[in-house]
């Protein structure tokens, strides 16, 4: 009975190591079969201690971690059919690169000659055909990486696990291997589940980001939801691309409310389903940073937008197709605009210029 | 591009620099380890009246003694049986102590402490140690009244004492500490990682020991060797007080030819020895690059 489903149901899983405190506080997420799952927060919000737990080699505290319909809590990663890929790969050191990718069939009792076929034909798919006999310490990071990667997906596990594949890399190389881990998911068809702490990759790889703090799951979505329509201030300020404020509610006014701000216009708000707002209270919103618009006081606001924000120039960076204008237009937050290059220097500000931050009324979004 | 300064120097003077560096070592070694050796090895060609006088030149006459008597064969064979005897015991037991004290005791205190437990024995003489198996394994020993007291034996066992069971049993205890200190070393610096990505794999207790640990503390298993087998092999006091004069070594040989004045014939063993060892060394040396599993 060869179950082959790779789908991952979490049930309110908590690890404490302490007895005391719960590094994974009661997560529940479903990840479904053959998705590519990002999990990322910064060190220490449990993150890694999730993927070692799926991995069988942390057990839960409480909780239930069921892979393809069976709970698998307690039993072996073999038993599993989890395979992980660990930070720094931790690569045999002492075997080749073929024998290390043929390790585990060689501990699954398989004849010499089967599982260094089977090892060459992996060789093969990581492109690793001329370094076969070569030791992890003559490779390079990159090579390590698919060795790994080669070494985990061998014995054709309907999980695999990465816990921080792409970090010991440096930033080119780690976009490459970026396309080359999703190549691989595409080509096996099984469940990734991928921890970083790296916004970009995240949303770069995953159908699904899972967003933790402290142990527990702050949102899940697709990568596209989580960027652009994030739940409440820590996840829009941790993926990063949005400008977050906050302010009392000064009108409701049907599908919109006013937020009271020390702009003289305040600022329009749409109000979303799930935003239950009245007058006087205290609420979050996030307005992505290339929605912001900079004009030059007096003159108009481009159409639909009606909120515009005084502001100084604090900075200004280069960014190659766009231009990171940096303002203080919120006291205590910071508050960026994405201004795209042309526009930019069409009429180029300089540090210190005045200028009104305005968006258009439908894109400021309301955070929990 | 700039040259560096060290490029500057003068290759004269940036050899000055590498001999102050190796100096210290220099100066401890020469008059202390070659010189002896020089003495030993001239020694050994020199003629002799029989009454401890030493002629200089030249002769092969001591070394044609050694070789045609059937006596050395002898202490070789039983010097190399106490050799392998203790190897195998200090390697097994060295070997598994490392393991667990690596792998077993998660705290790191407690390993530290029972690893300087290790060394207790070595707070007192080599000499104190020895007699102090004499209550524990002679006639009227511990084990023996145990033996007899529970009714396993009817006559005391003689070859607990003052046999080549002593000997090897003296051996171990005095040197196994020489096993685990090197095993040890080379077993703590595994990556804990490659042993979780070893039962990721799916690999058992057994493989993980055969295919991950026990290759990858060869360098220090060969420096055990190296320490057992050398300090076993230039050994004569264990053989003499723990056989109580049954079992002879290569050694106790030419300590009993110095006793007699036949220096050259000594020095001959002698040198003949420093060339068995150097060959023994140099065999595991072929085996295990110690020198690059060091700096790995």
């Amino acid at each position: 009975m060869k179950n082959d489903r790779g789908d991952i149901e979490l049930a309110g899983v908590c690890k404490s190591f302490d007895g005391a405190t719960n590094v994974v506080d009661g997560v529940n997420l479903k990840i479904a079969d053959g998705a590519y799952c990002c999990f990322i927060g910064p060190s220490g919000c449990g993150k890694t201690t999730i993927l070692r737990m799926i991995a069988g080699h942390e057990d839960p505290t409480a909780g239930e971690i069921v892979i393809g319909g069976q709970n698998v809590v307690g039993l072996a990663p073999v038993q599993r059919r989890t395979a992980m890929m660990f930070q720094s790969y931790a690569l045999f050191p002492h075997l080749t690169v073929r024998e290390n990718i043929a390790f585990a069939l060689r501990v699954r009792g398989q004849s010499k000659a089967d599982r260094l076929r089977a090892a060459d034909a992996m060789i093969e798919k990581v492109r690793l055909s001329q370094f076969a006999d070569r030791l992890p310490a003559q490779l390079s990071g990159g090579q390590q990486q698919r060795v790994a990667l080669a070494r985990a997906a061998i014995t054709e596990p309907r999980v695999l696990l990465l816990d921080e594949p792409l970090s010991a890399l440096d930033e080119q190389l780690r976009v490459q291997m970026r396309q080359e881990l999703r190549r691989m998911q595409q080509e096996l068809g099984i469940t990734f589940i991928h921890v970083t702490h790296t916004q970009l990759e995240a949303i770069a790889l995953a159908d699904l980001v899972v967003v933790m703090e402290q142990g527990k799951i702050k949102q899940a979505g697709a990568a596209r939801d989580v960027y652009a329509r994030p739940h409440d201030r820590y996840v829009a300020e941790f993926m990063g691309g949005q400008n977050v404020l906050s302010g009392r509610v000064e009108k409701v006014n049907g599908a919109s409310f006013t937020l009271a701000q020390a702009a003289p216009s305040g600022i329009e708000v749409p109000l979303q389903a799930r935003a239950n707002v009245s007058v006087g209270d205290k609420v979050d919103i996030a307005v992505r940073r290339d929605d912001v618009a900079l004009v030059r006081p007096g003159r108009d606001l481009p159409p639909g937008c009606t909120t515009s924000l005084p502001s100084r120039v604090l900075a200004i960076e280069y960014q190659g197709y766009f231009v990171k204008v940096m303002l203080d237009t919120v006291p205590d937050d910071e508050f960026v605009a994405y201004v795209p290059e042309k526009t930019f220097f069409a009429d180029p500000f300089t540090v210190g210029d005045v200028v009104m931050a305005t968006w258009a009324n439908g894109s400021a979004l309301p955070l929990a | 591009m700039q040259p560096s300064p060290s490029q500057n120097l003068s290759p004269s003077r940036s050899n000055l620099a590498g001999w102050l560096y190796v100096s210290p070592l220099v100066l401890v070694l020469v008059p202390f380890f070659v010189a002896p050796i020089l003495v030993v090895l001239a020694a050994s060609f020199f003629a002799t009246d029989g009454f401890g006088g030493l002629t200089p030149g030249f002769t092969l006459v001591s070394y044609v003694e050694v070789l045609h008597s059937a006596l050395t064969l002898k202490l070789y064979l039983a010097t190399i049986k106490f050799t392998v005897l203790t190897w195998v015991f200090t390697l097994v037991i060295g070997f598994f102590v490392a393991y667990f004290l690596v792998f077993h005791v998660r705290n790191q205190l407690l390993a530290i402490g029972l690893f300087l437990l290790c060394t207790v024995p070595f707070w007192t003489s080599n000499i104190i140690r020895m007699i102090s198996w004499i209550p524990l394994l002679g006639k009227e020993g511990l084990i023996n009244q145990a033996l007899l007291g529970i009714g396993v034996i009817r006559q005391p066992l003689e070859v607990l004492l003052f046999s080549d069971l002593a000997v090897v049993i003296a051996y171990v205890h005095q040197l196994t500490i020489f096993m685990i200190v090197p095993i040890f070393n080379s077993m703590a610096r595994i990556d804990k990682k490659l042993i979780e990505a070893a039962i990721d794999a799916g690999a058992s207790r057994f493989d993980i020991m055969r295919l991950i640990v026990v290759p990858m503390s060869k360098s220090g298993i060969a420096l055990g060797t190296i320490f057992v087998v050398s300090i076993v092999m230039g050994d004569f006091f264990v053989v003499k007080v723990m056989s109580g004069g049954g079992s002879a070594s290569v050694v106790s040989a030419f300590y009993e030819d110095v006793g007699v004045l036949q220096y050259p014939t000594a020095a001959a063993s002698a040198v003949l020895l420093t060339l068995v060892l150097v060959a023994i060394v140099s065999l595991i040396l072929r085996t295990v690059d110690i020198r690059q599993e060091i700096t790995r």
